[in-house]
């Protein structure tokens, strides 16, 4: 069995690196956190790990618009070696501000190669100002390999910029046509959430997660990151009543889906 | 610096980006949708632009690909370059554009440098912008009252209506030569005296003058202009608490230094072992776990927020996150709290006084400065409240406080000879000029324009930078000592790390964010995101090389010495030269009156039956007990993974938490609880009972979510009026006394504190103060996360329990407050009985007895029953008949009183009898019990005195503070 190996990657802002690495951790994975100037001087770091993660925050504040800033170091300087690192069987998983600076570079949705086409956008929600909320979510595709078997589940959402929206219809029904559309945000009653705030931000289609053509680059908007344990649940003292929170929460399975899929395919 | 140019001259463009035509403009409708819910008509069709006008190297070509690959985004905008000299009007429109002004902080200029530095395009100068396009032809008066009343704070920001050019980049500061100035102190009599500090804003008065020319006088010289600075910095209210240290005479009583004798004494005498560190450091430290203490530190930053309540309460939060990061050898900032308090969100525009900010825009402002920087931190913002009162119409009221995480072995520091000053972070600029002095003084209608100077702008980017680079510098053992850059900035900061030892800086070597900084300024600025350090020499060039491999500025300005001074250099010349002794030590003391202040206070008229229903509506819509949610959905409250008890709980999310439980260690169920207590309207009839009322409150906060009180530390942060006047001085007295009686029974200590006590404000040529403003916070140890309690209803047929006894008084109670009186008596907890509510509460809910615990408090039992009732969408049926009280409460009381040290708890039917068990000896009472109709329904003398639907209740509560009209109902 290989030891999955994760780097995380750090940059001016980035603030959920901690909890994405003992994500990873407490499943095994050795994890290196790297500072996006040192990826920036030697891009083959990459080449030398399973997954890269880049975790949410406010990359350069978001100055410009969310990921952007990120995504142009990136996009300039580790397109081919991103680009190698995912044909060669790595994974990426981008959350939150991740997920921003991945559509920004065009990894995400990837319906076009090379990197470097952005075919829709992580924009300002509909309400305008940041919101922390926790969501439901239904799993649209299980190509991806962070998904695995998990089913329907809930996890908190924290941004300002979380709509997505496509470049053409198109590319609207691509997304569906290519099964790309990993996370969807559900209502009450567990259907496609077509109203705020069940779908938080007014999301095309309630898309919340995507991934691109091989199934190993995820990025969603909701943080599994913030519900690696069952007491980071707003209802865990309702529904575990007396018994005390379970130790793992709805979030901790994406982060062994990934490691168990490296330790059995690489 | 940005502004010099390699090779050919660079191009000066505009880049202006707008939306794609079949997108969704958000701001624009968001504008459009608060502008109308404000009265104001907007023309349809508005939309907005983003500009950035900056310097290019080399053609319009190269600004067009940085807009193309950086600027707009493809699938959302368009975008056009033009030159400045170019129009940038469009047809049949008007346009409003908005700027920060020269000089202030633009957070976005680094970034966009930086990222067009990737793509290979170089430029410099950049100066964000924001335009406004409206069509058709709105009148002046519109885009008038939109400009500086809606879109920008004339403070920091310029607005250009239907500008003929484009904004020009940023420009270039002169640079002009600062000579050393000497100022003639020895020879000045009294007026003149009193002239030098009024006109240099030193906010001393003459006998502190008097003091510090006869020093000069002693050292046979006078001071440089320098010197001066340093000393009424040093010596402000803010940094040195002159009222509370000082002498005062009140009533008969002689208070030599309240701080020690009451709120500090408590905390000597008390004694206990899980203090590791009281007011000695930039926070106060206690025991968590076997590898780590905990940090925590409230401050208070009331002025700069109402000049700009943006920048100022983002920079309140920011300051007080390095206190944390300035504690010990640094501590790892894990969570944020914040109060606030503001005038009537409401207020009629007809009676904001001149000069004012409308509160709500106050508000706003304020909140989204917190979010911005607390969120942009990775800090969640778990814990806090939200006071409305006429009295903080022009002087609002915001407190940060931060919690730390620091390893066990690293409490202890010390700045050494011959360490090397390191300044960390951004540049210096002119921000917060004159901060210390300035919140020592009165605000007044002219404030706005006289102390610009004195708000700042934060960049948490650059905080948050700074942060990572710190604690690993920290854990490789590079420095011996920190503090962090607030009031007084590098003339604080390096004065305290030398105080016993001495230091010398060259003052041309601190970083500027521009030219033209006097040395005073440079000394005294309060640029934000700063750092100072005591570097030893051996580890400098790592220390150096550490700092530049991710980009944070580290500079060396000089050196620690042995010789007791504090010397300043600038360009080769002594401009300061101060005995160190002096500077700490060489205030005088000063002497003060205070009196008992005369009050007139009645109790309100009986309510009628069958009011009394209307009456719990009123009480959940009024502001001070309404949901806060669209404050805190705005906060990250879940960054960093260790969110146990949330703001919000139940399956609707909208049941208000007592408090908040965090467990900061990942992979550890050891965690913490935060409470937080406040009572002004108590205060205006009895400040010694609300002193007391604060403290019970942030501890039943704390209890209820499973805190444990016996393992409590807490804060005092005094916002008090003008205490030249005897009666806020007398409450003052009386609220300190409180402080000290309610530690010793609780036995809980002190471990911080903060005061600011000028918070008057003139009208016309009244001068008057706001309400005594004690906030107690409460830090409280939780052994077991998973033991942690929530106040949602969860299931029908449990019991209802009331704890504590009810009672008679109505002072400061929303029941009298909301009929017009101030209520006649406060309640007074009973020292003796509360603390072992507390103990029996707490173990209650660590045995797990209990299934829901929430505290009474604004509105008393019947709110708290309705809050918990609608939280768990569950009803309940109680009867008043058999409560234990004190003295003989009507029916309005038994509903409605806000006696403390009281808790409702929900409670399985099988595990009552141990619940009673635990409560043997103490007031407690069966009341009701959980149903599964969805109505609060009250019994008293055999009838029904209240019978509500739960969704009008919820609805009561949710709609008054609801801003942007979403009803949030999830």
């Amino acid at each position: 069995m290989t030891r999955p190996s994760v780097l995380v990657l750090r940059a001016a802002g980035i603030n959920c690196d901690v909890e994405m690495s003992f994500g990873f951790e407490r499943c095994g994975a050795a994890v290196q956190s790297a500072h996006v100037n040192r990826l920036l001087a030697e891009p083959d770091e990459l080449l030398r790990h399973h997954v890269l993660a880049l975790p949410g925050g406010f990359a350069y504040g978001d100055d410009v618009a969310a990921g952007a800033v990120l995504a142009t170091e990136m996009g300039t300087h580790l397109a081919a070696t991103l680009q190698r690192f995912v044909e060669e069987g790595g994974l990426v998983m981008g959350i939150c501000n991740g997920f921003q600076a991945l559509v920004r570079l065009g990894l995400l949705p990837g319906l076009e190669a090379p990197v470097g086409t952005q075919e829709v956008a992580l924009t300002d929600n509909v309400s305008h100002k940041y919101e922390d909320r926790w969501v439901r979510l239904g799993v649209a595709s299980e190509r991806c390999v962070f998904v695995g078997d998990s089913q329907d589940l809930e996890l908190p959402i924290g941004h300002a910029e979380g709509r997505l929206v496509c470049l053409s219809e198109s590319v609207r029904e691509r997304l569906h046509a290519e099964d790309r559309v990993v996370f969807r945000y559900l209502d009450a009653h567990g259907e496609t959430a077509s109203d705020y705030p069940a779908n938080p931000n007014g999301s095309l289609d309630a898309i919340a997660g995507l991934t691109d053509r091989t199934g190993r680059v995820l990025g969603m908007m909701p943080h599994p990151d913030r519900a690696l344990f069952g007491h980071n649940h707003p209802e865990w003292t309702r529904r575990h009543r007396g018994a005390g929170a379970p130790d793992l929460g709805p979030g901790a399975a994406l982060f062994q889906n990934a490691c168990d899929w490296v330790s059995a395919n690489r | 610096m940005e502004h010099e140019s390699r090779g050919s001259s660079p191009l000066a463009v505009c880049i202006e980006v707008g939306i794609r035509p079949g997108r969704k403009d958000v701001l624009a409708a968001r504008l459009a949708n608060a502008a109308q819910r404000a009265g104001l008509r907007l023309p349809d069709g508005l939309s907005t632009r983003r500009g950035w006008s900056l310097n290019v190297q080399g053609d319009r070509a190269q600004a067009e690909r940085l807009a193309q690959r950086l600027l707009a985004d493809p699938v959302m905008n368009t975008f056009v370059v033009r030159l400045p000299s170019e129009s940038p009007a469009e047809p049949d429109t008007r346009r409003l554009e908005v700027m920060r002004r020269a000089g202030v902080m633009d957070p976005s200029a680094r970034s966009v440098t930086r990222a067009a530095a990737a793509l290979g395009v170089t430029i410099s100068d950049v100066r964000s912008w924001q335009a406004y396009v409206l069509p058709g032809d709105p009148s002046d008066e519109l885009l008038e009252q939109l400009g500086y009343g809606w879109l920008a704070n004339e403070i920091v920001e310029e607005v250009r209506v239907d500008p003929e050019q484009g904004v020009a980049p940023a420009p270039t500061l002169p640079d002009t030569p600062h000579p050393r100035t000497v100022i003639p102190l020895r020879d000045a009599n009294d007026a003149e005296l009193q002239r030098l500090s009024e006109e240099g804003v030193l906010a001393l008065d003459l006998v502190e003058m008097r003091t510090v020319q006869a020093h000069f006088r002693s050292e046979q010289r006078d001071p440089t202009d320098l010197e001066l600075e340093t000393i009424a910095q040093t010596w402000s209210e803010h940094c040195k608490h002159k009222t509370l240290t000082g002498l005062v005479d009140y009533e008969g009583e002689r208070w030599d230094n309240l701080l020690k004798s009451t709120i500090a004494r408590a905390t000597h005498e008390l004694d206990r072992d899980f203090c590791v560190s009281v007011f000695v450091d930039n926070a106060g430290v206690v025991k968590f776990d076997d590898e780590h203490h905990l940090t925590f530190k409230v401050e208070t930053h009331n002025h700069p927020s109402a000049l700009e309540p943006y920048g100022g309460a983002g920079t309140g939060l920011g300051g007080v996150i390095r206190d944390t990061m300035g504690t010990g050898l640094g501590a790892k900032p894990i969570v944020s709290t914040d109060v606030f308090c503001f005038g009537p969100h409401d207020l009629p525009a007809a009676d904001l006084p001149p000069g004012c900010q409308h509160p709500s825009r106050i508000m706003e402002g304020v909140v989204h400065g917190v979010r911005d920087y607390g969120n942009r931190m990775g800090i969640p913002t778990v814990n806090g409240a939200v006071f409305f009162d006429e009295r903080y119409v022009a002087n609002p009221l915001v407190y940060a406080g931060s919690v730390g995480l620091i390893p066990a072995g690293m409490v202890e520091k010390a700045a050494r000879p011959g360490d090397l000053v390191v300044v960390l972070g951004g540049a210096t600029g002119r921000d917060g000029i004159h901060g210390a002095t300035f919140s020592s003084l009165e605000l007044h209608d002219e404030s706005e324009t006289m102390s610009s100077g004195a708000v700042q702008i934060g960049n948490a980017i650059e905080e948050k930078q700074m942060l990572d680079v710190l604690l690993a510098a920290r854990d490789r053992g590079l420095y011996s000592g920190i503090t962090d850059c607030g009031a007084g900035g590098l003339s604080s900061a390096v004065g305290e790390m030398g105080e016993l030892i001495g230091a010398e800086v060259h003052l041309e070597r601190v970083p500027l964010k521009y030219h033209g900084l006097s040395y005073t300024e440079i000394w005294i600025s309060e640029a934000q995101e700063r750092m100072v350090v005591s570097v030893p020499p051996e580890h400098e060039a790592e220390l150096l090389a550490l700092f530049a491999s991710e980009d944070v500025p580290a500079t060396v300005i000089g050196t620690f010495t042995n010789d007791k001074r504090l010397r300043a250099h600038f360009h080769g010349e002594e401009v300061m030269n101060l005995s160190m002794e002096f500077l700490h030590d060489g205030l005088p003391q000063q002497e003060r009156q205070a009196t008992r202040r005369v009050r007139d206070t009645r109790d309100p008229a009986p309510l009628a039956a069958g009011t009394h229903g209307a009456m719990l509506k009123r009480i959940l819509a009024a502001p001070n007990v309404a949901s806060k949610a669209w404050v805190v959905r705005q906060y990250d409250h879940e960054v960093q993974c260790g969110s146990v008890i949330k703001p919000f709980v139940g399956p609707g999310r909208d049941g208000p938490s007592d408090g908040a439980v965090t467990a900061p260690v990942l992979g550890s169920r050891r965690a913490f609880a935060l409470g937080c207590g406040l009572a002004p309207w108590a205060g205006d009839v009895d400040p010694y009972r609300m002193a007391l009322l604060a403290i019970d409150e942030a501890l039943r906060n704390a209890v209820a979510v499973g805190g444990d009180p016996e393992q409590t530390a807490i804060l005092d942060n005094f916002s008090w009026g003008n205490c030249e006047k005897p009666d806020n001085l007398g409450d003052l007295v009386e609220a300190c006394k409180a402080c000290y009686d309610g530690a010793m029974a609780f036995r809980t200590p002190f471990i911080s504190g903060k005061d600011s006590l000028n918070n008057d404000y003139r009208v016309g040529d009244e001068s008057r103060s706001i309400p005594p403003t004690l906030l107690i916070s409460a830090l409280s140890q939780v052994d077991d996360a998973h033991h942690a309690c929530s106040m949602d209803l969860k299931q029908a047929e449990h019991e209802i329990v009331l704890v504590g006894s009810s009672g008679t008084e109505l002072g400061g109670s929303h029941l009298a407050r909301l009929q017009g009186e101030l209520g006649a008596e406060a309640p007074l907890v009973d020292l003796e009985r509360a603390p072992r509510v507390m103990a029996a509460v707490h173990a209650a809910i660590e045995r797990q007895l209990v299934a829901a615990c929430h505290d009474l408090s604004e509105g008393g039992l019947a709110v708290a029953a309705a809050e918990m009732a609608f939280a768990g969408g569950l009803g309940m049926e109680l009867t008043l008949d058999d409560l234990p009280v004190d003295g003989t409460p009507d029916l309005d009381r038994l509903l409605f009183a806000e006696a403390p040290t009281r808790f409702l708890l929900e409670v399985e039917r099988g595990q009552l009898d141990a619940l009673l068990k635990q409560l043997k000896g103490l007031p407690h009472a069966v009341i009701g019990v959980v149903s599964n109709d969805a109505r609060l329904s009250i019994r008293h003398a055999g009838s029904e005195v209240i019978d509500e639907a739960l969704d009008d209740l919820r609805a009561a509560f949710l709609g008054t503070l609801d801003l942007d009209g979403e009803h949030d109902p999830q």
